[in-house]
Order: structure tokens, then C-alpha cells, then sequence
């Protein structure tokens, strides 16, 4: 369903993807990880057009993303984002911030927008807050707004950027419970994560990236079983330690 | 010390005061907020654009009205408008344009210029994963401005607008160089025809100052009631 063909991105003289190639298959839930700077969050942001690349190809069913006449707004509506950073919209309460771009994007009618957001809002367990600002809400409790909000405008595939890094450590694990149910509901799923027991739990494959290149693309077994660079060996000895 | 003054003038001349000259600088001082407000934002984002043929264009506009006296712009306005509106429709005669109509077009241009960076500096100030997430969702740039970073933006600058909206208020007093009558304006008219200088000055004083003192308590009140919560 995405395919990433031989992508590389340049930031002026500096190369931060080194021709990139990965594909994700429908349903299947790939775990992208890496050192800090090693470009993971720069790929996937590419794989929805929020960072423009210079080289190669990447598709999301069979729609470049890159080709100029591709509607870039229709083809994000149908791939979901998540942030570190949660990015609800700070103005608008938890409804809104559900239903405003169903009707702006998709043009659903109100109605229809507030009962798809209710229903969503319910599976993240946040129903009795939907009439809250998002500054009212915890961390764990925004991100999960965020992922319903994703959710509402029905996609295809769902992209994670470090959705549990700026989290506190309590808050951690109800956000990866919803991911872990969407995963399981077979949802297409790309995620940029350190969280290796979600990795364990739910990917079919593990992405092992370092300076912009990636440097493993194995089974999740294999992966943590036995990884066949050294620059995996040392990054999963260092973050499985503790 | 007050047995020279003669305070009954001002009573007198109550309903000329606020009739005429208040609802001119009222009525300017709105009109010339709203249009600078729309215009204004309409130059901050060409400025933001990034695209060198809008955005060149309106830095230099906001450049030149901010480095050129408002006294003279009004002045040069008044007498210049004519000979453009001629220019334009083509007309045997300079177009007549109203002093009012002169007076609310140079506020509104030059309102414009400080409006655009104040606008700028509130879109500026919307972090750029507000953006990302709301084209992550597949919002075009239209609905993106309009839904998402220009009502935070807006929210954030309410003070600045709302304090630069009192200036204005003040400044409206600066028609005068076209002879036109405002509060000002008015209460300087009553105070040469009777001599009464000092009462009528000091009392559009008092005026300003009320006037201006319950604008910025109600911006404080306004600010706490549309703040984000965070």
C-alpha cells in the first residue's frame, strides 16, 4: 500500500535521507526506529508530503506523492497523522477539533461528523471529555484525543511520529494500549517509536535507520533475535538495557 | 483659582460635541479598524507567502507608510486622491472625493501597514506543527489560515489589535489638518468662538482619557474571556 522507492532528501549540503527503500503492505504494522537525528521522522513525514523530498519515488496506493498533480490535501485525508506533539487545535474543544475537519475536508454533514467523533471518542476511552478544551485534558488523554481525530477521517493507513515521546512515563501506556487495538483491528500502521515492547507486541516488521540510511528491514523476530549489523546490535544493546 | 472659568460652556455645547464631532471619530476610528484589520491581514499573509512577487510588493508598502509622518499622508492623500480618481475614470475633471471618505481610506492604508506586522507577528507565533497537523488532515492553505492558525493567531494579538485600535482613536484628532471637524476638532471650535480655551481643551482631555481608560479595561476583560486554555 506505501512504497518508498529509493528516496533521498537533502536539507542544503547536508544529506538527511540516503536512498531510502521500504514498502508497507495492507494491514501490516512496521515500527521504524533508530537513533535520534537518523532520519526516521524525516521519512515518514515524507510518506504524507508534509517534508518534500528530492530523489525517488514514494507511492501511497499507488498515488505519488511527490508528482505535482497528485492532490496532496485529498491523498493526506486519507493517510492519518500523529505527532509527538499531539497538535490538537487549542482553540477548539475535543468535539471540534473531531468534527471540524470531517466537515471542512470531507464535507460530512455535522451530524454525521459529531457521531463519527463520538463513536472514536468512545474507543479511546474519552467520551466524557468531549466538551473540554485540549489544555484541560493530560498528555496521554491528548494523544489519544489526537489518534481519534485521525481516525474520524477514515484511513487508509495510519503514520506515528514518536507519538509517546513527549508523553510522562505513566501516561505511556494508554496511548500504546489504543495503538495496539488498532493494530490488532488491522489498520495499516507506520510508527516511529522507541517503545521496542510495543515493537515485540504488534509489528510485523521492524525498520532500523542511522544517518538517514536504512540499515535493516527484517521480521520483527529476527530483528530483535539476532540483527545483522553491528550498528542494530549496538542500538537495540543500549535501549533494551534497562 | 476656578472663578475666571466658566464650566457652562461645556454644557452648552454637549450635544454639538458628541453629535458631531464624537460619532466622526467614533464612526473613523471603527470603520478604519475593520478595513485595516482585512487589509492588513491580506498583506501579512502576502508577506508570509514566500512568493517574491506578493511578498516584495507588500513589505515595501508597509515599509513606506511606516517611515512617512501620518500628518502628511493625510494631507498629501486629501489633495492627491483627486487627481488619481481623474487618472483613473478617465475623467476631464479631478474626481470629488468627500473629506470623510478621503480621511477613512488614508486610516484605513496606513492602519494597513501596522495591522500587517501585527498580524505577522501572531501567525508567526502559531507553531509550525498547528500547520503540519492540519494539513496532515488534508486541510487546503485557505482552511487552514481560516479555521486554524488565524483564529489562535487573532486570540494571541487581541491586546496588541485592541491597544492599537486606542492609538487610532487618538490619532483620528489629526484631521484637522483637512479641516475636518471631529471631537477634537469640534471642541477646539467651541473654544476659540467663546474663549474658552482652557475649560474646552481640558474637558476633551478628560473625554480621551475616560474614553480610552474604558476601552483598555474592557480589552483586559475581553482578553481573559477569549483566552486559550493551555
Amino acid at each position: 500500500m506505501i512504497k518508498i522507492d529509493a528516496v533521498s532528501k537533502w536539507y542544503g549540503p547536508a544529506q538527511v535521507l540516503k536512498d531510502c527503500t521500504a514498502e508497507v503492505a495492507r494491514g501490516e504494522v512496521v515500527v521504524v526506529c533508530g537513533p535520534s537525528g537518523s532520519g526516521k521522522s524525516t521519512l515518514i513525514k515524507c510518506v504524507n508530503g508534509l517534508e518534500p523530498f528530492q530523489k525517488g519515488l514514494i507511492t501511497v496506493d499507488g498515488i505519488s506523492v511527490s508528482d505535482p498533480k497528485t492532490n496532496l490535501p485529498k491523498l493526506r485525508a486519507r493517510v492519518g497523522m500523529v505527532f509527538q506533539h499531539f497538535e490538537l487545535f487549542p482553540h477548539l474543544t475535543v468535539r471540534r477539533n473531531l468534527t471540524l475537519p470531517q466537515i471542512k475536508v470531507l464535507h460530512r454533514d455535522p451530524g454525521q461528523a459529531d457521531k463519527t467523533g463520538m463513536r472514536l471518542l468512545d474507543r479511546v476511552g474519552l467520551r466524557a471529555h468531549a466538551d473540554k478544551f485540549p489544555g484541560q485534558l493530560s498528555g496521554g488523554q491528548q494523544q489519544r484525543v489526537a489518534i481519534a481525530r485521525a481516525l474520524a477521517m477514515d484511513p487508509i493507513a495510519m503514520l506515528f511520529d514518536e507519538p509517546t515521546s513527549a508523553l510522562d512515563p505513566e501516561m505511556i501506556q494508554e496511548v500504546l494500549d489504543v495503538m495496539v487495538t488498532l493494530a490488532k483491528d488491522g489498520m495499516t500502521m507506520i510508527v516511529v517509536t522507541h517503545e521496542m515492547g510495543f515493537a515485540r507486541k504488534v509489528a510485523n516488521r521492524v525498520v532500523f535507520m542511522d544517518k538517514g540510511e536504512i540499515v535493516e528491514d527484517a521480521p520483527t523476530a529476527d530483528f530483535f533475535g539476532k540483527p545483522h549489523s553491528q550498528r542494530a546490535q549496538l542500538f537495540l544493546s543500549k535501549i533494551l538495557q534497562h | 483659582m476656578f472663578a475666571n472659568f466658566d464650566f457652562d460652556v461645556i454644557l452648552r455645547s454637549l450635544p454639538y460635541l458628541f453629535y458631531q464631532g464624537m460619532t466622526f471619530t467614533l464612526l473613523l476610528t471603527t470603520l478604519a479598524t475593520l478595513g485595516g484589520i482585512l487589509v492588513g491581514t491580506l498583506l501579512a499573509l502576502m508577506r508570509l507567502s514566500g512568493i517574491p512577487f506578493l511578498a516584495i510588493p507588500a513589505a515595501a508598502y508597509v515599509n513606506l507608510m511606516r517611515s512617512v509622518p501620518f500628518v502628511l499622508m493625510i494631507f498629501w492623500f486629501y489633495f492627491l486622491v483627486p487627481y488619481i480618481g481623474q487618472w483613473v475614470t478617465r475623467s476631464a475633471q479631478p474626481l470629488q472625493v468627500g473629506a470623510f471618505a478621503s480621511c477613512l481610506v488614508t486610516f484605513t492604508l496606513f492602519e494597513a501597514a501596522f495591522f500587517c506586522e501585527i498580524m505577522r507577528a501572531g501567525i508567526q507565533s502559531i507553531p509550525r506543527g498547528q500547520v503540519a497537523a492540519a494539513q496532515a488532515l488534508g486541510m487546503t492553505y485557505p482552511t487552514t489560515m481560516g479555521y486554524i492558525v488565524l483564529p489562535q493567531a487573532f486570540r494571541n494579538m487581541v491586546p496588541v489589535l485592541l491597544t492599537q485600535t486606542i492609538v487610532l482613536f487618538q490619532d483620528t484628532s489629526l484631521v484637522y489638518v483637512i479641516s475636518v471637524t471631529d471631537f477634537l476638532g469640534a471642541a477646539s471650535k467651541i473654544a476659540e468662538r467663546d474663549g474658552r480655551l482652557v475649560e474646552m481643551y481640558t474637558f476633551a482631555a478628560c473625554i480621551y482619557f475616560i474614553i480610552s481608560l474604558m476601552a483598555s479595561r474592557a480589552v483586559q476583560q475581553m482578553q481573559q474571556r477569549i483566552a486559550i486554555i493551555r
